[in-house]
């Protein structure tokens, strides 16, 4: 079973939000890294200080099989990628709730985060597929 | 359409199995990591489950002539129980599918195409049974699974009394297991020794269950189709739909190498004849210079961004941890050594043709 973490806003292409006052920190689901299988590479497709619009694709992961593309599900300003990915994208599989953040967002409008999915309710959608 | 399902999906998904649908069959695409599958086939070993291939017999007095008509390479060069690796064309220059024919006498022929071809190829042969001999489609009699690595030799003995090594590279026998015949040939998909192994339906569960029995202290693990993708990617082995298709031609995809221009006739002889000197593109193998992973039908370039080219598979390849591609480009472009630009997320990449295969 893919693990869902409580507290966290999650989108029907398997992306996470974590809000950390003002701030979105955005990744894939545990879910999404298992159907992409290992992370040999990511691309980042804006850069710091971009202006980002929900919907947008912001980042491309790589496995030896497949590329995915990665969708922002709130608007704002791109302030910060996880470097962390860039030493080891490995990490996305390993800790894709945690280390394995993506990008990190500043809000723009923050009543978005109300239009995502809660843990329990993702977790019946999971159920669904 | 519902998915058709091998005899060994509930051993394959109690086993961890994860399943995706590929031409209308529901097949495991990895168990835990493609990485690591792929990396255990090239140090240990492993099996797929490859049921989903067809089979078509060829059978008459002129079977040989039969087959000959049809494919790009020359069967008359077989003895019986030879294998030879062939296109087979269609009359417009491009390739129907690639295949595997096996000798069993001059009269009798077993042929192994991909799956997602089988109904294509049977009706194509069919309509160009020119020496009307006996074909059959007997996709729906035969399990395959395909044992490959360094340790396959060892594992596949257990099961048999016979022994294997006198089974030679592209050669096959028949073999008795638990009184029933199986074919079993010294091929396959990943550029390892091998073997791939035909069993009747009745009976794949129970071989399955004796090769895990015989086969797990041996390092013997089940390997998805991701892996067996990568793994021949390495090597260079074309993948019908990518390197071949119905309008890429043998010569276009490098496979000169299995077109016997001094055959009598074949299908697609007239157009290669006219082809072979003015080949304006051809296959080869590209290394990644800049960051990223080129992509199935991303597109080659030159530095300005005049295109000359596309790829048509790519990956990181998981041995040699580096990106990799085979691209048909501009016959021009294609010497080792030149640098070529690979588009992929709006961005030219720098890449350069290098030497195939790659591993």
């Amino acid at each position: 079973m893919s693990q869902v973490v409580d507290g966290f806003g999650y989108t029907k292409e398997h992306e996470w939000v974590k809000v950390e006052s003002g701030f979105a920190f955005v990744g894939i689901t545990d879910y999404a890294q298992g159907e992409l299988g290992e992370v040999v590479y990511a691309e980042f497709l804006k850069v710091e200080g971009d202006s980002i619009e929900k919907g947008d694709d912001f980042a491309s992961l790589e496995s030896t099989k497949s590329t995915s593309q990665v969708f922002s599900p709130v608007s704002g300003e791109v302030v910060a990628y996880n470097s962390k990915i860039e030493d080891d994208y490995e990490i996305i599989n390993s800790d894709p709730f945690g280390d394995g953040w993506i990008v990190k967002i500043k809000l723009s409008e923050p009543s978005q985060i109300g239009q995502l999915m809660g843990a329990t309710e993702y977790k019946a959608f999971l159920d669904t597929l | 359409m519902e998915l058709k399902r091998t005899p060994f999906y509930s051993l394959i998904k109690e086993m961890g199995g994860k399943f995706v649908p590929f031409a209308g069959w529901e097949m495991p695409i990895k168990f835990s990591s493609d990485v690591e599958e792929h990396k255990w086939v090239r140090s240990d070993a492993g099996v797929f489950d490859v049921s989903h291939m067809g089979e078509i017999t060829i059978k008459g007095k002129d079977a040989l002539k039969q087959v000959n008509y049809l494919i790009t390479n020359d069967a008359s060069t077989l003895k019986d129980g030879e294998i030879l690796y062939t296109p087979m064309m269609n009359h417009r220059g491009g390739t129907v599918d690639d295949l595997l024919v096996y000798r069993v006498s001059e009269e009798s022929f077993f042929l192994v195409v991909n799956a997602s071809n089988i109904d294509k190829d049977y009706e194509w042969m069919l309509n160009n049974n020119k020496y009307e001999t006996d074909i059959v489609n007997v996709s729906d009699s035969f399990a395959q699974l395909a044992v490959q690595g360094p340790n396959a030799e060892s594992i596949v003995q257990n099961l048999f009394v016979e022994n294997l090594s006198e089974i030679k590279f592209f050669n096959f026998k028949y073999l008795k297991f638990d009184n029933e015949t199986i074919l079993i040939s010294r091929t396959g998909y990943t550029g390892e020794d091998g073997f791939e192994i035909y069993i009747p339906l009745h009976i794949a569960e129970s071989f399955w269950r004796e090769l895990f029995n015989k086969g797990e202290l041996l390092g013997l693990k089940p390997i998805g189709l991701a892996a067996r993708d990568t793994l021949r990617l390495e090597k260079k082995m074309a993948l019908y739909g990518h390197e071949l298709s119905d309008t890429i031609s043998p010569l276009e995809a490098s496979l000169s190498w299995c077109v016997k221009m001094g055959k009598l006739e074949f299908v697609g002889k007239e157009y290669l004849l006219k082809q072979k000197d003015t080949l304006k593109r051809k296959l080869v193998g590209v290394e990644l210079i800049d960051k990223g992973v080129p992509r199935h039908q991303n597109e080659i370039t030159l530095e300005d961004g005049t295109p000359i080219g596309f790829v048509t598979s790519g990956t990181m390849s998981p041995s040699l941890q580096k990106p990799i591609a085979l691209v048909i480009i501009d016959s021009q472009y294609a010497k080792i050594g030149t640098e070529i630009w690979l588009k992929s997320n709006q961005k030219l990449k720098k890449a350069k043709v290098i030497k195939t295969p790659f591993l």
